[in-house]
């Protein structure tokens, strides 16, 4: 197979450029990146206007298998992804039974290689994710396991996670960590502010996340650990991440596309869909995160992609499981809010999409260069649609972007050189 | 004057005029409460369902008794809270309550926003009788009747809500009723029992009784959840009723015609002392008449005036 | 569409001439006040209530009770109507058991008003009778009703509308026929 993408322009994180190129693919490599390549006896794809991305790496989702089927699984999860722009995801490890053995990690590689898709897992933290003991954290690295975590559950008791980043540093990987003091946040189903008043649900406060991220950046220094902070979704978490690098702790951060685009006020209409840990935020919370994101501060744009059944979501808010389906929708939304206001360029979205994801993870490094892997994620910048849950192919219906116009659709998916997922081609 | 909508969900929703209107209403329906037969054939042949996720007494007898003093059958269906999560969802409920043909679904729900999901669901109209923490709607209207009866309006009246803000319905719907009549509404009560924020819907807090009490000419007493102790939001009873239950002492500082109102049920000696309680100035059990003749209003208001189909919400 | 044309069919006199009339046949019909109740229905029914009452005074030197009826409850159309009927207070402060009822309205028509009256009476006590006084009537019935004492009988077509105005709610006495636009 050896094809050409033709007149796209290219974005190069590292070089920070944006350049009209045309880019050769030869089986899974890519071989030749450069202005009017000879195209004669081969195959031409034409993206003149498109942007061509190094691929995208969505380092936080929940494929929920093995144990919950009916929300995903890890082949209509790996459809979802190479639709919505990514080249390989990362699925954490709170499945039925978590993946706290190596045997859980084996099965999730097993499905992914017969899904033909790239799924990295992350093994549990501890044991049962009960946040009581570290889990086999050197045989789940073994099975395939590339990070660390125990996301949607918080370890509580700050000893155990001192030996967690202790045990884990030891293996190069990154300990991500979900931020969230469950005393401060009780039974809250939303963030704690004007609308929890409103509305009269019961609150998350900030400072539910801040005190986590405080503590679990305070150990990460003690230890030396490599910590990653999952989903960060207030003001203050930014800051004392800012702070804390500045200070040289090892620490990194994502954010997620829903708390980039939405803000508590969307609770409003008791859309269960916008339930959703960490709540979604005040307009400060995602001024503060879009500061952050700019400046460096935070590292990764990740979907948290958490699908749940229809019927789960159809009922009151406080009964709602928690949860965005947010896959095939993450790269028009943070096209459309980010990109087309001018917060973030296209070569910070390959940073924050591809490069650094990919890094943290140590993953192979997303770049379009001769030699290099070809993972290639394309995006038409004038292609607006409207987003239409009931077209996802994520088993998540649970979207509260359903109806939302946006520009800047991923049109098409590229892995090792296969192209996966095709608009032109109605490929999937 | 048209009453357009298809349900009764909160105050938020409700403009000046509706509110105007509901009140009106009530008025010759509180004199039909006074005959020998309380009965009006206005409703005759339409069903009313009470909906009650939540334990009530008063607020279900008082919707019945609307009902059926309009001419309306009605039929109840309780649902035990804590079977919510392992009995039939919701929706289902619903879909079954659609099948029923019911033409009015009053509803009340421990779940905030659960009567704007079944009004969503139904065709029947749906009236909130209390969800969560969110809104009282009737509750508010009959407080609100309440203090215009008695005095003659709301225009620069200084009302006083005091005691557990944060989870009440009672006072988020009396807030948006009052503040849109144009009353001066402050919230009195301990800081771990005001909501952030809350100042956003145009009330004054205070912490201090005597500051928050001053000059008031309507204190609203809302009941204390006694089990709220125990999660630390007050140190205990004793101390709750010391700084904030309201005897007469606290009454001076207030106008001397206040009128005191509580929402009912009364924890007797600890929001509210028994003099106050069965003096002067309480209006307690007429805001149960009221009450009656409220729902009434909103019933006829609801099931006249045109065809379902033709109403929007 | 043509102008719609107004004819003057009575005036203040022939008003006063008229209520006067009706209040001696009251009288005469029920042999004096004894028992006699006096309920106009809203709302021009109520002043010519008044008025009669006042009539009555003036000739048998005797006050009777008066009360004021609002038939919206008991109307037969408020599910066809696209609009709320403003419910006012009915107020009959004293019991009518026992007691010859004569409901007076403004114009009687298809008979439907009356009925409604008639069941919102009865929901307030058992009358030992009922009847009927009316200013003006059309004709039309739809019920089986008739009055009691008329003012004056107007033959009409159904596209012509009666119009009384009355000095306590429109500021002048007088009644006129209209041609209802269509």
């Amino acid at each position: 197979m050896k094809y050409l993408l033709k007149e796209g322009i290219v974005v190069d994180p590292k070089a920070n450029s944006a350049k009209k190129l045309d880019v050769l693919i030869e089986g899974s490599k890519i071989t030749a990146v450069a202005k009017n390549l000879d195209c004669s006896g081969l195959e031409v794809l034409h993206l003149e206007g498109c942007y061509v991305f190094p691929g995208f790496v969505d380092m936080h989702c929940h494929l929920r298998e093995p144990g919950e089927e009916l929300k995903e699984t890890i082949l209509t999860g790996s459809r979802a992804a190479v639709k919505g722009g990514f080249t390989a995801v990362a699925s954490m490890g709170n499945t039925k039974p978590p993946a706290d053995s190596s045997a859980v990690i084996s099965l999730i590689k097993e499905k992914a290689r017969q899904a033909s898709f790239p799924v990295y897992p992350v093994g549990c933290a501890t044991k049962g994710m009960a946040g009581l003991e570290p889990s086999e954290i050197g045989e789940l690295v073994e099975a395939g396991a590339v990070a660390i975590s125990d996301d949607g559950n918080s370890i509580m008791n700050g000893e155990v996670l001192r030996r967690v980043l202790e045990y884990g540093q030891m293996f190069d990987i990154p300990i991500i960590s979900h931020c969230e003091d469950t005393n401060l946040s009780g039974n809250g189903v939303m963030n704690e502010g004007f609308y929890s008043t409103l509305l009269g649900l019961q609150g998350i406060p900030n400072a539910a996340e801040e005190v986590h991220v405080a503590r679990d950046m305070i150990l990460a220094g003690l230890t030396g650990a490599r910590l990653h902070i999952a989903h960060v979704s207030t003001a203050g978490s930014v800051a004392l991440i800012r702070e804390a690098k500045k200070r040289g702790i090892r620490v990194t951060a994502e954010v997620t596309p829903h708390h980039l685009c939405l803000t508590d006020e969307a609770v409003k209409t008791f859309d269960t869909n916008t339930k959703v840990k960490p709540p979604l935020r005040s307009k400060e919370d995602q001024e503060a995160l879009y500061e952050g994101l700019r400046d460096g501060t935070i590292d990764a744009i990740a979907t948290d992609h958490a699908p749940h059944r229809r019927d789960e979501k159809e009922t009151e808010y406080n009964v709602a499981p928690f949860g965005i389906s947010g896959l095939e929708t993450a790269v028009p939304l943070v096209w459309e809010h980010l990109v087309e206001r001018k917060l973030l360029s296209p070569v910070e979205l390959a940073q924050k999409m591809a490069l650094n994801p990919a890094r943290i993870l140590g993953l192979p490094e997303r770049v379009i260069e001769a030699g290099a892997e070809a993972n290639i994620t394309v995006i038409d910048p004038s292609l607006k649609l409207t987003v239409d849950v009931s077209e996802f192919v994520s088993l998540g219906k649970n979207s509260p972007f359903d109806g939302w116009v946006l520009r800047g659709w991923p049109v098409m998916t590229i892995v090792s050189g296969e192209i996966k997922y095709s608009r032109q081609l109605q490929k999937i | 004057m048209k009453f357009k909508r298809k349900d009764v969900l909160g105050l938020e929703d409700l403009t000046v005029e509706e509110i105007n209107l509901i009140l009106d209403t009530a008025e010759p329906m509180k004199e039909i409460m006074t005959r020998d037969i309380k009965k009006v054939p206005t409703l005759r042949g339409r069903s009313v369902i009470t909906l009650f996720y939540e334990p009530s007494t008063r607020t279900r007898s008082s919707f019945e008794l609307a009902a059926k003093y309009l001419g309306a059958d009605t039929s109840s269906i309780a649902i035990a809270t804590s079977s919510v999560q392992k009995g039939e969802s919701l929706r289902d409920t619903a879909k079954t309550l659609e099948a029923m043909a019911a033409d009015v679904i009053i509803i009340r729900h421990s779940a905030a926003g659960a009567p704007h999901l079944l009004a969503r669901w139904v065709s029947a109209r749906v009236i909130n009788a209390g969800d969560g923490a969110h809104e009282h709607p009737t509750q508010a209207l009959l407080d609100m009747f309440t203090i215009r009866e008695k005095k003659g309006g709301f225009q620069g009246l200084k009302v006083a809500i005091l005691g557990d803000i944060t989870h009440s319905r009672v006072a988020r719907s009396n807030i948006w009723g009052l503040t849109k009549m144009g009353a001066e509404v402050r919230v009195v009560g301990p800081a771990t029992l005001i909501p952030p924020d809350i100042e956003r819907l145009g009330v004054k807090v205070y912490y201090d009784w005597e500051e928050g009490l001053k000059d008031v000419d309507v204190i609203n007493v809302l009941r204390i959840q006694l089990e709220r102790q125990k999660k630390g939001l007050f140190p205990s009873i004793r101390e709750y009723t010391k700084l904030y239950g309201l005897d007469q002492q606290k009454l001076q500082v207030a106008k001397p015609d206040v009128l005191v109102l509580h929402p009912g049920p009364v924890n007797r000696g600890i929001e509210i002392s028994p003099d106050v309680q069965d003096g002067p100035h309480a209006a307690i059990n007429e805001q149960v008449t009221n009450g009656v003749a409220v729902r009434m209003a909103l019933l006829y208001l609801l099931m006249t005036g045109g065809e379902k189909d033709e109403i929007s919400a | 569409m043509s102008p719609r044309e107004k004819v003057q069919i009575m005036d203040q006199e022939g008003i006063r001439r008229a209520l006067t009339r009706i209040a001696h046949e009251i009288l005469e019909k029920n042999a004096g006040t004894e028992d006699l109740v006096l309920i106009g229905i809203r709302r021009r029914g109520v002043p010519l209530a008044s008025r009669l009452s006042e009539k009555i005074k003036e000739i048998e030197g005797t006050s009777i009770p008066l009360g004021i009826l609002d038939i919206t409850l008991y109307r037969d159309d408020l599910s066809q109507l696209d609009y709320h009927p403003l419910v006012r207070k009915t107020e009959v402060p004293f019991s009518i058991t026992g007691k010859k009822v004569v409901l007076v309205d403004d114009v009687l028509y298809t008979g439907r008003t009356v009925r409604a009256a008639m069941d919102a009476l009865m929901d307030l006590g058992r009358p030992k009778l009922i009847q009927l006084a009316v200013l003006i009537d059309r004709g039309h019935r739809e019920l089986p009703i008739r009055a009691d004492f008329v003012g004056k009988n107007v033959p009409t077509s159904r596209k012509e509308q009666i119009n009384v105005s009355l000095v306590e709610i429109d500021g002048e006495d007088k009644v006129t026929i209209v041609e209802k636009d269509t």
